[in-house]
């Protein structure tokens, strides 16, 4: 006896509904195992995260607050994947934005006060988009691989910000970290730690859902992610699409960077590379690009890493846990995806397909 | 020399999803000969030979290897029994030297190899069979003939007797090609025999004892080599000529030139000769330009520098009287011109969007199904199954994937939308390729019904009968030249034959 893979005839609705919901539970059981290791119990460990991440108004405010550039980097990301452009750039893209809005904040002093915040959140857009759209132009005249690239230019970004921070940049007092940005140009809490920018990036959920599933260049995009090659028989430019798209790609992750640091950093430290565009690519998967279901995935992960930090307290166990419960989300899913294009058989070994 | 069988074939049939590979043949190959296998691409000799090396199972029929029954599930078990393949595309590592490739995957290879050892093997064998390779040297720097001499020494390190090659000239240089047919001649000497794949006819006379042609699958006749005194023969066996029906066609009255085609080639690094070759070629309105020859022989080249996806080394190209030569695709587009490309799943459509979708793929750009950049998905639902009726497409709904239609009906898709959006010129490569009879007739008809509106078609097939039917004149190429044009009541089917297999027209 042994299995065989078999395609099926059409994608499956009920498998797309339950490798979802099955793999989660799949993760979850994983999870169980590395806790049982470190003695944790692991119903416990879970109720403790939920608790960490909604028991209080504080709590959920924070979770918010976390899913707002995590949303961002993953909507960025998204919007590169539908191309096949594997963009893992956007932590870089992230901090890139961060040191655009910083410059302005900084040195733009001359602008009139009210336009500090509208200013500096275009030019983290702006940084951003040169740090995908570099990879893109690479990937689109030359062909170079952009999953190398984009990677490589996380480190780029990190290391600049690290020297700007560190020195070129750093605020008189203190050992490290810029100035904080003037008052004025912070953006503003709405209820507790949720600020405006949750505001921000839903606006953008609903633009993107418009253009990426309404719009002429949302069907190019579509059809170059599912068929290059018909894309380009159809006239469709691939070169042009790709600068395009990884210019928006980044400038997104940019913006997310841009905002989070208007409305709860205020400058550009340490911890800038926090791991927001990595999370993001999460975010992007397992959300299948679509914008909306994007929010949800977002608020899920940013409630799994505020309730994970609380078990720190609460569990006794290493900050670290969080990352590993992360991870093992992703990998059943990815591995289930493919029950909803095939099926699984089991034939007799006599059996001569 | 008393002749003992080596091989037997008997009665294999292979089929696959919708088609049948191979049906009932029976193939001999005795000690000491060189075999060829003579067909047009698709008539089933690779499938063939894959089976006698276990990379396929047949469905039916048995093979003996030196009179006795085997069973052969691998690679591995046919090498046990002598017979060894040289694929089309090399299966060595770049970056390796000759001999580690040769030892590769060996199953009783030492952790440590012995190289010493290996090598003076493989020098004494290159010697015996007059190979000439430096077991030293690395694969990647070797020409395409060096690396092709690797893998015949390969198969003689490991024991083999009975080598098949599968259209081993077509990397090959004239030069080169004399070289192998030498290196052939040697091994049958040593004892060993050979099949050899081939549809190139002059080259199956030169190498080969005896010709077994394929046709559609089947075996249509074996020659001996020495007894062929006509190729014209051989060039019926192999393409056929049973017309199936006829169609119907108004007179043929053309018009402007619309398409023109000036000197043009292509270079290309990656190969011994270029794509296209002082290309020239006239598409007038209202006409129907047939491109017949093997796949393979810058058919598709040409039609991809037509429509802007390949870009020329030389030479011009006017579409309705304006240079277009390197344009974009897009350009060439607005030009309204329609294309039906040659691999209809990878380049036609795109199998995870709709068939609407699908449909929808020229004309979403255009005010008739969308306005200010946003696409219109009630227009794009009339427009779709006003597409879906007018052309019989059969699909559960417009939103179902296109990937899950049957060939035929994918290729009706792709044929009204690019009918639908034509103004004038029609690229149609390959468009019936795979097709059973019915459709077939509803691609041809609709080609036939566009050239009766005035639109300048050109048409690349494998088929004869098909551009005997379809067109109006027909051009034959053959490794990126066009041997010759003609008027289709010109055309016989033997001529055309000859060209396709490369013999100029001075050598008929």
């Amino acid at each position: 006896m042994r299995f065989v893979i078999e395609k099926r005839n059409e994608r499956s609705k009920r498998m797309q509904i339950l490798v979802p919901l099955v793999s989660l539970v799949i993760s979850a059981l994983l999870g169980s195992i590395v806790l049982l290791f470190c003695n944790a119990n692991p119903l416990q460990t879970y109720a403790a995260i939920i608790n960490g991440a909604f028991s209080s108004p504080m709590r959920f405010q924070y979770t918010i607050a976390k899913m707002i550039p995590l949303l961002m980097c993953g909507l960025s990301v998204g919007i590169a994947f539908r191309l096949r452009f594997w963009n893992i750039g956007a932590e870089g893209q992230y901090v890139m934005g961060v040191i655009g809005i910083t410059w302005v904040m900084q040195f733009w002093t001359w602008l009139p006060a009210p336009l500090l915040l509208p200013i500096g959140i275009l030019m983290s857009f702006v940084f951003g988009g040169i740090w995908g759209g570099i990879p893109g132009a690479l990937k689109a005249n030359w062909k170079v691989d952009e999953t190398l690239v984009t990677l490589m230019m996380n480190y780029i970004a990190i290391g600049i910000a690290e020297y700007l921070y560190i020195s070129a940049w750093k605020a008189p007092k203190g050992n490290m970290g810029t100035v904080k940005y003037p008052e004025v140009a912070w953006i503003g809490r709405m209820w507790g730690k949720i600020h405006y920018g949750v505001i921000i990036v839903l606006i953008l959920v609903v633009v993107l859902y418009f253009v990426l599933y309404k719009t002429r260049w949302g069907f190019e995009l579509n059809m170059i992610g599912k068929n290059s090659e018909a894309a380009r028989c159809q006239g469709v430019s691939i070169k042009r699409n790709i600068i395009i798209a990884m210019l928006i790609s980044g400038g997104i992750a940019g913006l997310g960077g841009g905002i989070n640091s208007a409305a709860v950093t205020h400058c550009l430290t340490s911890g800038v590379n926090s791991g927001y565009g990595f999370t993001g690519i999460i975010v992007a998967w397992m959300s299948g690009l679509n914008p909306f279901i994007s929010v949800l995935v977002a608020i899920f992960l940013a409630a799994l890493q505020t309730g994970s930090d609380a078990l720190q307290i609460t569990m006794n166990l290493p900050s670290s846990m969080s990352g590993v419960l992360q991870g093992l989300i992703l990998l059943p899913l990815l591995a289930g995806n493919i029950f909803i294009d095939h099926r699984l058989k089991i034939v007799n070994k006599k059996e001569v397909i | 020399m008393e002749k003992i069988p080596v091989v037997e074939l008997k009665n294999l049939t292979k089929r696959f999803p919708g088609v049948i590979a191979n049906e009932d043949v029976n193939l001999t190959l005795f000690e000491g000969e060189v075999l060829a296998l003579l067909g047009e691409n698709g008539a089933g000799k690779s499938t063939l030979m894959n089976m006698l090396v276990g990379l396929y199972r047949p469905d039916e029929g048995e093979i003996f290897i030196k009179g006795k029954k085997v069973d052969i599930s691998s690679p591995q078990d046919s090498m046990a029994l002598g017979v060894g393949m040289i694929h089309q595309e090399f299966m060595l590592v770049g970056n390796l030297s000759v001999a580690e490739n040769i030892v590769l995957g060996l199953p009783d290879l030492e952790i440590r190899p012995p190289f010493a050892k290996i090598n003076k093997k493989l020098i004494e064998l290159g010697k015996q069979y007059d190979l000439n390779i430096d077991p030293t040297s690395i694969i990647d720097n070797l020409t395409v003939g060096e690396q092709q001499r690797v893998e015949i020494l390969k198969l003689l390190y490991r024991g083999a007797n009975i080598l098949i090659l599968d259209e081993p000239t077509a990397v090959l240089t004239p030069g080169e090609s004399k070289e192998l047919n030498k290196i052939i001649k040697k091994m049958l000497s040593e004892g060993k025999s050979a099949i050899f794949i081939s549809h190139k006819m002059n080259e199956v006379l030169e190498f080969s004892d005896r010709v077994q042609i394929l046709r559609k699958g089947k075996s249509v006749g074996t020659r001996e080599t020495s007894t062929i005194t006509k190729l014209q023969d051989i060039a019926k066996l192999m393409v056929g000529r049973d017309v199936l029906f006829s169609l119907e066609k108004g007179e043929y009255n053309p018009g402007d030139i619309k398409v023109e085609i000036k000197d043009v080639s292509i270079e290309y690094k990656k190969s011994v000769r270029p794509l296209l070759n002082h290309i020239n070629l006239q598409v007038r309105a209202g006409e129907i330009v047939g491109i017949a020859g093997v796949a393979g022989n810058g058919q598709q080249a040409l039609s991809e520098a037509i429509t802007g996806l390949r870009k020329i080394t030389s030479g011009s190209i006017n579409i309705n009287n304006k240079d277009m030569s390197n344009k974009t695709p897009i350009q060439i587009i607005n030009m309204r011109v329609s294309h039906i490309p040659a691999d209809r799943n990878k380049m036609g459509i795109v199998g995870d969007m709709s068939v609407g979708e699908n449909l929808s793929m020229k004309k979403y750009r255009t005010e008739e199904l969308s306005h200010h950049n946003i696409i219109n998905k009630a227009l794009i639902k009339i427009f779709a199954n006003k597409l879906i009726n007018t052309f019989t497409i059969k699909t559960p709904t417009q939103y179902t994937n296109a990937k899950f239609l049957s060939g035929g009906n994918i290729q009706k898709t792709i044929l009204a939308r690019e009918i639908d959006s034509c103004k004038g010129i029609l690229i149609a490569v390959y468009p019936s390729r795979g097709l059973d009879v019915g459709a077939t007739e509803t691609v041809r008809m609709s080609i036939i019904k566009q050239r009766d509106n005035g639109t300048a078609i050109l048409l690349v097939s494998e088929e004869l009968e098909e551009l005997q039917m379809v067109c109006d004149k027909i051009a034959v190429m053959f490794e990126g030249r066009i041997m010759d044009i003609m008027d289709t009541k010109d055309a016989t089917t033997e001529k055309i034959g000859l060209l396709m297999a490369g013999v100029e027209r001075g050598e008929m």
